[in-house]
């Protein structure tokens, strides 16, 4: 009998292990913990520009990780970006005139959209829209733009 | 009562060969119930074959086995493998399961097919076990017995279900002469004892002389004779006689298929 | 010529019938999980004999792979200054290819030439035919728990090998050559995502599971049962389950990235 009990823990020991390390790689290695535990809300934006936004890209107010962008579209008829982004319900008194802009994080890390919070004394709530936004910056069309105005100079 | 009752195996017309070469070339034969049957012929004649052919475990090509009636290569594998509860058979190696001691081999067979308590499975291996003279090897493994034991452990496995028949491959090859007559004895008592039917395939012609009630002589894919044991010692037969009186050369030659010597011998220059 | 061709249809013929044998005796083995269910001791036996057996080895292979993938990754990255991504390079690698993979080859090697051997060896000894005379089909009594241990272990095996691994690499590179802690753990966590990246490995680790313990199961079923037909087996279990693995990964990864 006592070798057949050898055998069950050792088993469940290896399950054990097994799950484990499977979780490890859920929670610790992959973001799946992010904010889809908790309650949050969905807000939309739009852009003229969000080159390089992704997917699961970070939401931050001040620097700080407060949501992830769900989903990006194009609006057909205005051919703006549509950025859908959820917010941990934790952070649910940002005033609706709060402006958005897509950042860098370093020179050449990841893109992620920035609230900057406004101060009026209404909240957004589920389904809100934000209207103040400013678009990504494309790098190629700045460096065009600072070649052009120096040339300008020159003459 | 009549003599198809008193059959418990009926074998007609029964052909199988394996590849080109002809196992069996359209054999009849009966094995009455409650009596030992033994079938004997050369090495290499498919003895080992035909208890397959009885087990369901190949198929001929051609024939009938019936086993209490029902024709064997016919069965559907559910109903094949109910028939086979009803039969033991003790292999030449033994073939104990090699990861588990000799008790838990004897209760196997029970603990698969029962849902017998294991009180009760015990109490029932132990007796199997004493009836073939091994109690005392119970915990063991299948590596610790010697040839003659393993066999006598399978013999217990083997009537673990109180099986109707038992098929035995070839059980005296390879034994001492002790633990030869030990089981000379433990199958003829296992047959009387027990009321089984038993069906010996072997090529030891004293002791299967000895406890046979009936023997069949196979050569070449033919019958070449039956019929008890002072029948076969007094046949006249050419090839029974080679047999049974083990002569080298006769009807069954010395000499393998092969062109004539001297052409063969002349072939090299 | 019409000999060719004869001998040419006949090796075809041969060909469908041994696949259609295998996929016959797969659907049977695989039917045969569910009365198995009611028996668990048996899966547990296997499960100690094929993943117990199998673990040390992983562990210690996952981790030496980390660190190799620690070291070298530091290496190339630092020439772009780019050490802080070394987490994400060890974690993908290890997740999406090197888990799944490795722990199938090394699983093949261990766990798999082992079930052949002791398949074809039952087979050699008469076990099986004795099985089947006691009425216990050896499908459903030696094939089926086997298959099953292994589709179970396999996913088990490769987390704890990336898990491992993923450690390894965090010694490597954060202890000994001074990359940033916060920037191991938080890179990774960023760019791991985990529908694209863990399931798919777990999802490849199933697949590999299921085809490395099949061959082994199979190539000891249908050995010739003597002692050059079992090592005959054995190796066509390893040769045959690295060849499948490594073409079906690529497969897979194709498949997986769309």
């Amino acid at each position: 009998m006592s070798n057949s009990r050898i055998l069950e823990i050792s088993v469940g020991i290896f399950v054990a292990v097994g799950v484990a390390a499977l979780l490890v790689l859920a929670v610790n290695v992959s973001n799946v913990s992010g904010f889809s535990a908790g309650k949050q809300y969905t807000v939309t934006a739009n852009f003229d520009n969000v080159s390089g936004l992704k997917a699961r890209s970070a939401v931050a107010i001040a620097g700080v990780t407060v949501g992830r962008v769900v989903s990006i579209t194009v609006d057909p008829m205005t051919f703006e970006a549509v950025v859908e982004m959820t917010i941990d319900s934790s952070f649910n008194e940002v005033p609706v005139d709060s402006s958005v802009g897509i950042y860098t994080a370093g020179l050449l890390g990841e893109k992620y959209v920035g609230i900057e919070p406004g101060g009026a004394p209404d909240f957004l709530e589920e389904g809100g829209v934000i209207r103040l936004t400013q678009s990504s910056i494309v790098l190629e069309k700045l460096i065009s733009q600072f070649l052009f105005s120096q040339s300008d100079n020159d003459e | 009562m009549s003599e198809a009752d008193n059959n418990l195996v009926r074998i007609r017309n029964l052909h199988f060969s394996r590849g080109h070469s002809k196992i069996f070339n359209g054999i009849d034969i009966d094995i009455p119930k409650g009596k030992i049957t033994a079938i004997m012929g050369p090495s290499g004649t498919g003895k080992t074959t035909l208890l397959k052919l009885i087990g369901g475990q190949l198929k001929p090509q051609k024939g009938t086995i019936h086993f209490h009636g029902e024709n064997i290569p016919a069965m559907k594998t559910k109903k094949l493998y109910e028939v086979r509860k009803k039969m033991g058979m003790l292999f030449q190696s033994g073939a104990l399961l090699t990861d588990m001691s000799v008790f838990d081999n004897i209760a196997f067979p029970m603990r698969e097919h029962t849902e017998l308590p294991e009180v009760m499975i015990r109490d029932m291996v132990l007796m199997k076990l004493q009836a073939v003279g091994l109690r005392g090897a119970r915990d063991l493994n299948p590596s610790q017995l010697s040839g003659g034991m393993a066999r006598r452990v399978a013999l217990a496995r083997a009537i673990a279900l109180d099986p109707e028949m038992i098929l035995y491959d070839e059980p005296f090859t390879g034994q001492d002469p002790i633990s030869m007559g030990v089981l000379v004895q433990l199958i003829r008592s296992m047959n009387d004892a027990l009321e089984l039917t038993s069906v010996i395939v072997s090529h030891d012609i004293q002791e299967t002389l000895a406890i046979a009630d009936k023997i069949y002589i196979i050569s070449q894919g033919k019958i070449v004779g039956h019929g008890d044991p002072q029948e076969m010692n007094q046949s006249d037969s050419p090839w029974i006689n080679q047999f049974v009186h083990g002569e080298a050369d006769g009807p069954v030659p010395f000499h393998y298929p092969a062109r004539s010597y001297k052409d063969d011998m002349l072939a090299g220059q | 010529m019409f000999d060719w061709f004869a001998q040419f249809g006949n090796k075809t013929i041969e060909f469908f019938a041994r696949l259609g044998k295998e996929v016959l005796l797969f659907i049977q083995t695989v039917l045969a999980f569910v009365p198995l269910l009611l028996r668990p001791a048996l899966i547990v036996q296997q499960l100690f004999s094929i993943g117990v057996r199998s673990m040390l080895l992983i562990i210690v292979s996952g981790f030496f792979v980390g660190m190799v993938l620690g070291l070298q990754g530091y290496n190339t990255l630092v020439d772009f200054g780019a050490e802080e991504s070394l987490g994400v390079v060890v974690a993908l690698s290890l997740v999406r290819e090197l888990g799944p993979v490795v722990t199938a080859l090394l699983f093949a090697g261990r766990a798999g030439s082992a079930l052949t051997a002791e398949i074809g060896l039952m087979k050699a000894t008469e076990q099986l035919s004795g099985l089947e005379m006691m009425a216990v089909n050896p499908v459903e009594r030696i094939l089926a728990p086997r298959l099953l241990a292994g589709i179970i272990s396999m996913p088990l095996l490769a987390a704890m090998f990336s898990a491992v691994g993923i450690f390894g690499g965090y010694l490597v590179g954060v202890d000994l050559l001074g990359v940033d802690e916060g920037a191991y753990w938080s890179q990774m966590q960023a760019k791991v995502d985990f529908d694209q990246d863990i399931v798919n490995g777990v999802i490849k680790s199933v697949v590999f599971g299921i085809v490395t313990t099949w061959i082994a199961v199979y190539e000891g079923y249908t050995c010739v049962p003597t002692s050059e037909g079992v090592s005959g087996a054995t190796t066509r279990t390893v040769v045959y389950s690295a060849l499948v693995v490594l073409g079906l990964d690529f497969l897979l990864t194709a498949l997986m990235l769309e």
